[in-house]
């Protein structure tokens, strides 16, 4: 006797349900939202062919890496990586008493903890690069208008993670604290801040990565580290020393990722 | 602060609370409680035994009633007053409700807030001295000393439940409340906690109202024995001359709160005899 089930007279239902009227549109839609998307951007098939021998030609000049400034260029990768440090440092301390304002449960005020989103969304929302525009006129050229730019960006990003570390921690202790009279920030620093700390740490170590990857570009609006160097590599068509920039920009950044997640394993 | 004229640690009158139009879990509640007394509530799941316990201390507010507290209007204080009033009351509950990624000595430490704010009642690092100290004495009342520095999360849970017991002696408190102490805990080390608890609460004075889905707890660590049903007190007896097993048909057949509808559509769920 067969272990299979008899057959049923039944059939199976259709494998893919028949869309109906409003969903057809809804995938139509989608479709002419993406080809509306590509008329605007200029890119042929054409432009890409022709484009190759240029494309060619620069990486055959990048060819071999020139180590001539290898000093100057090893001197401002630290000068970057120092501003990420920083900023990253000024960021995630500011971040914390934002985001305790932005957390619910823990905000003073219903509209204080709205402000205090819409402030984090506001740093997070326009990008570091304009920050650091903002910071070279505010200070001037060089690695301090990095620092800052670097800094507004870490709150806009840790103060929102910051938050929602914190609105997930268990109720169970704070009501504890509560109930015996203790003060909110009693019940913030003893209950919530010890419970979201695995959340905090790693949420900073990413915090450093993306900051390393964006002191490298700060530079090309002036704002310091090694992003200066490139610029001027490329504008000078020193394709040899901008490979070498490239490089050992990819080896840190490819560094504190690495060193990032061991020590986020280690944590969490 | 309103001292009330009577001597009693709890007064509780004509409390009305309900969560919706189906969830009555208090309509009318009466109960005192005397100094010193220690009072066990009973009561099918539902029936607002745990929220009458935060009723008490205005966790939960009530939508009606007044609630005296050692003489302190607790129903009508906010802020810092309603802080000041439930820093003489403990509290520990059903889930230890210890932070656990902190010591034992921290989590007792952290009773200390219940009179003092700022940095050096956050962490037993930070901590003056004589808190130390008397953190350290808190934990040693309980049996767990050589436990000071172990992490909470590594504790087990009648170990937990004792750090808690701590932190509330920690407090100094007046009257303690206890929501259901041994119900996540096997049988015995729920015995021990509630015997603990019973015996500090003794030698120290303290009054001591808790709720136990044990019979023989309800009757073993109590003087006086107090059942719920329908949103009032449906039941109230001394310990002394109460039965484990006969409690247990309380469950059965809850007498029907005067003029209470709700009573009788409760989801009454019988428990077994007591363990």
């Amino acid at each position: 006797m067969s272990l299979a089930t008899s057959p049923t007279t039944r059939r199976p239902p259709e494998r893919f349900e028949r869309p109906g009227a409003l969903r057809f549109l809804l995938y139509a839609g989608l479709v002419a939202f993406v080809v509306w998307g590509f008329s605007g951007s200029g890119l042929s098939a054409e432009k890409l062919v022709r484009g190759l021998p240029s494309l060619g030609s620069m990486l055959e000049r990048m060819f071999r890496p020139s180590l001539d400034r290898i000093d100057r260029i090893l001197e401002s990768l630290l000068v970057t990586f120092q501003m990420a440090i920083a900023g990253c440092a000024l960021g995630l301390v500011l971040s914390l008493p934002l985001a305790i304002l932005a957390t619910d449960g823990l905000s003073p005020h219903p509209v204080v903890r709205g402000l205090a989103r819409g402030l984090i969304a506001f740093f997070r929302t326009v990008p570091d690069l304009v920050w650091a525009l903002v910071f070279v006129i505010a200070v001037g050229l060089g690695p301090a208008a990095g620092v800052l730019a670097i800094m507004v960006d870490t709150i806009g990003f840790a103060g929102r993670f910051f938050a929602e570390a914190m609105e997930e921690t268990d109720k169970g202790p704070r009501e504890a604290l509560s109930a015996m009279g203790a003060r909110r920030m009693g019940v913030i620093f003893s209950a919530v801040v010890p419970d979201a700390m695995p959340s905090f740490v790693a949420t900073s170590l990413f915090c450093l990565e993306k900051a390393t990857r964006s002191s490298v570009v700060l530079g090309l609006v002036g704002a310091g580290g090694i992003g200066v160097e490139l610029k001027v590599a490329f504008d000078l068509f020193d394709y040899d020393t901008a490979a070498t920039i490239i490089l050992v920009v990819f080896a840190l950044v490819v560094l504190v990722e690495q060193a990032g997640a061991v020590l986020r394993r280690r944590i969490i | 602060m309103i001292v009330a004229p009577d001597a009693s640690a709890i007064r509780v009158t004509k409390l009305v609370k309900s969560f919706g139009p189906d969830r009555r879990i208090a309509d009318g509640l009466d109960l005192a409680v005397a100094r010193g007394e220690a009072v066990s509530i009973i009561g099918a799941n539902g029936a607002g035994k745990s929220t009458l316990l935060r009723l008490l201390v205005g966790l939960v507010p009530p939508d009606d009633g007044e609630v005296h507290l050692l003489g302190a209007p607790v129903t009508r204080l906010k802020g810092r007053a309603l802080a000041a009033s439930r820093a003489r009351v403990g509290f520990v509950f059903q889930k230890h409700n210890l932070v656990s990624r902190l010591s034992a000595l921290s989590n007792v430490l952290h009773g200390v807030q219940a009179r003092r704010a700022g940095p050096r009642t956050w962490h037993q690092a930070l901590a003056r001295r004589e808190d130390r100290e008397e953190a350290m004495a808190c934990l040693d009342a309980v049996g767990l000393a050589d436990l000071a520095r172990q992490r909470v999360d590594s504790l087990s849970g009648g170990q937990s439940q004792r750090v808690a017991v701590a932190r509330m002696l920690m407090q100094r408190p007046e009257l303690v409340l206890a929501d259901e102490p041994d119900a996540s805990l096997d049988p015995r080390a729920g015995a021990e906690v509630m015997g603990l608890l019973a015996r500090l609460s003794r030698e120290k004075g303290l009054t001591l109202v808790f709720v136990s889905h044990h019979m023989a707890h309800a009757v073993a660590f109590a003087d006086r024995v107090v059942g719920l049903a329908g949103g009032r007190v449906a039941l109230d007896e001394r310990a002394a001359t109460s039965d484990p097993d006969r409690l247990a048909a309380f469950f059965d057949e809850p007498p029907p709160a005067p003029g209470d509808a709700v009573s009788a559509s409760l989801p009454l769920q019988r428990i077994g005899a007591a363990s």
